[in-house]
């Protein structure tokens, strides 16, 4: 098994450009929650020009819908959500200083080259674990858009979060050069 | 005629709803853990091993496998014979899966109106029901709750008679090679062959629930499913689509009777953490 690279966030440039494709990584401190439907009211914002709830600039935003905490947990079961419902907004949050996104699955081709545009990564996280990764969420809060319940935005902090570089600023991209290897 | 309560009907709906999404059943784990022994990719077995251990933990603390505790789909068949009292039937089934979302701490997924609003109804309802009557006095349920990650990578095609099997198998492969890493692979591929373009997918659907292990009874449908799976595995996405030899688990082909003039294929992608549970009233 490949070694573990620990960080904590804010993220800078320094941190991300010495993360690459394929890099397991452990994160800790605080991250954001956002999904389809906190995402098209970011997007409503920046598209007016005004301020969004959160300040994301150095920040990881995270694609999940939560299930509810039961009680004496910080937090119910939460897996990575499938991110290319939220590739026609990512843009948009990477040129307001996003530095990374956490979720599963394809990314499109604009969202890549805003990345690495603007020094971002893509991290993955595994799919339907969602009860394993929860262990590593701490402290849950909802911070902007409770009317939206599982969809609200959540600030979470985190300890050793288990994820994979999926895509790196340079735009290497774990999903292209992976399954070749294995095609038969 | 044999009487059963509706109260009856929405005790056991609620209770197959909470097994299905704390326990992953021991056909599927037995696979998971073989497909961990065949993998060779170690970004692949690293993640069926986080898989697995997640399906524990899960069980053990009574909670959500995955957050997506889906669109509550129930598959009834209700003998003949049966007089339901004390209420009405879908509306038992409802309030089934509203008390298993609330008391479960599983996740409300239902929006009111799929376009212009979008508003949560809180309740994870309405199901999705589906009722076959059937010769004699008691009802049968099939609960799955489905996630919309692997459900939007499902695909319908109206092939033509002339496609044949090559057809049918192309266009299952290709379904799966789009859908790439979206629906939590190692899935399971679940074909309606046959039939009209709506009960195609429902028996598609209703075939992922089916045992793992087992084939289609009819032993060239059984032959299309293992080249199909083959093929699959050959892909090379691997678990989490991060490369490796189990892409997908099982294929189940069900097949219907159909017009002279097509051949409807549906395909159901479900994922890894393949959910349902049966139950007898």
């Amino acid at each position: 098994m490949r070694n573990i690279i620990k960080i904590t966030t804010p993220l800078n440039n320094g941190k991300i450009i010495n993360l690459k494709a394929g890099d397991f990584v452990n994160i800790t401190g605080y991250i954001y929650t956002g999904r389809d439907a906190a995402h098209k009211r970011l997007f409503d914002l920046i598209k007016k020009g005004l301020e969004l709830p959160i300040e994301i600039k150095g920040q990881i935003i995270y694609y999940v819908g939560p299930a509810p905490a039961k009680p004496g947990y910080p937090c119910g079961s939460a897996g990575p959500t499938t991110s290319y419902r939220m590739d026609p907004y990512a843009p948009y949050l990477l040129d307001r200083g996003l530095k990374g996104m956490i979720g599963k699955g394809l990314r499109s081709k604009k969202v890549i080259e805003s990345m690495k545009k603007n020094k971002a990564i893509y991290f993955g996280a595994v799919g339907g674990a969602a009860a394993l990764i929860a262990r590593s969420i701490k402290k849950s809060e909802v911070v902007a858009y409770e009317d939206l319940g599982t969809e609200a935005i959540h600030r979470y902090y985190v300890e050793d979060f288990p994820v994979i570089v999926i895509i790196d600023c340079q735009g290497n991209n774990l999903y292209e050069t992976e399954p070749p290897k294995y095609k038969r | 005629m044999r009487e059963i309560k509706a109260n009856q009907i929405k005790n056991k709906v609620k209770e197959l709803f909470l097994k299905a999404n704390f326990y992953i059943n021991p056909d599927l784990t037995q696979r998971l853990k073989k497909a961990l022994e065949k993998e060779t990719s170690p970004i692949g077995k690293y993640v069926l091993k986080m898989i697995i251990e997640n399906n524990q933990i899960a069980s053990s603390e009574k909670i959500a496998i995955c957050q997506d505790t889906g669109l509550a789909v129930v598959f009834t068949e209700i003998g003949q014979e049966v007089h339901l009292v004390g209420g009405d039937f879908i509306e038992a089934i409802n309030q089934g899966v509203k008390e298993a979302y609330q008391e479960g701490y599983l996740r409300k997924s239902i929006v009111d109106d799929p376009v212009f609003e979008r508003k949560n109804t809180n309740t994870n309802t309405p199901a999705i029901i589906y009722t076959d009557i059937v010769a004699g006095d008691k009802i049968k349920f099939l609960v799955m709750p489905k996630g919309f990650g692997s459900e939007n990578m499902s695909t319908l095609a109206m092939l033509k008679p002339a496609d044949g099997k090559k057809g049918i198998v192309d266009f299952v492969v290709e379904t799966v090679k789009k859908a790439g890493p979206n629906p939590c692979p190692p899935t399971i591929i679940g074909v309606g062959i046959g039939g009209s373009a709506d009960k195609a997918m429902v028996i598609a659907k209703k075939a992922t629930a089916r045992k793992i292990g087992s084939y289609n009874k009819n032993e060239k449908y059984a032959a299309i499913e293992r080249e199909i799976l083959t093929k699959i595995n050959n892909l090379g996405i691997g678990p989490a689509g991060l490369g490796g030899n189990i892409t997908s688990l099982a294929v189940h082909i069900d097949y219907l009777p159909t017009h002279i003039a097509g051949m409807p294929v549906a395909v159901n992608v479900c994922c890894h953490a393949a959910r349902h549970a049966e139950g007898i009233l």
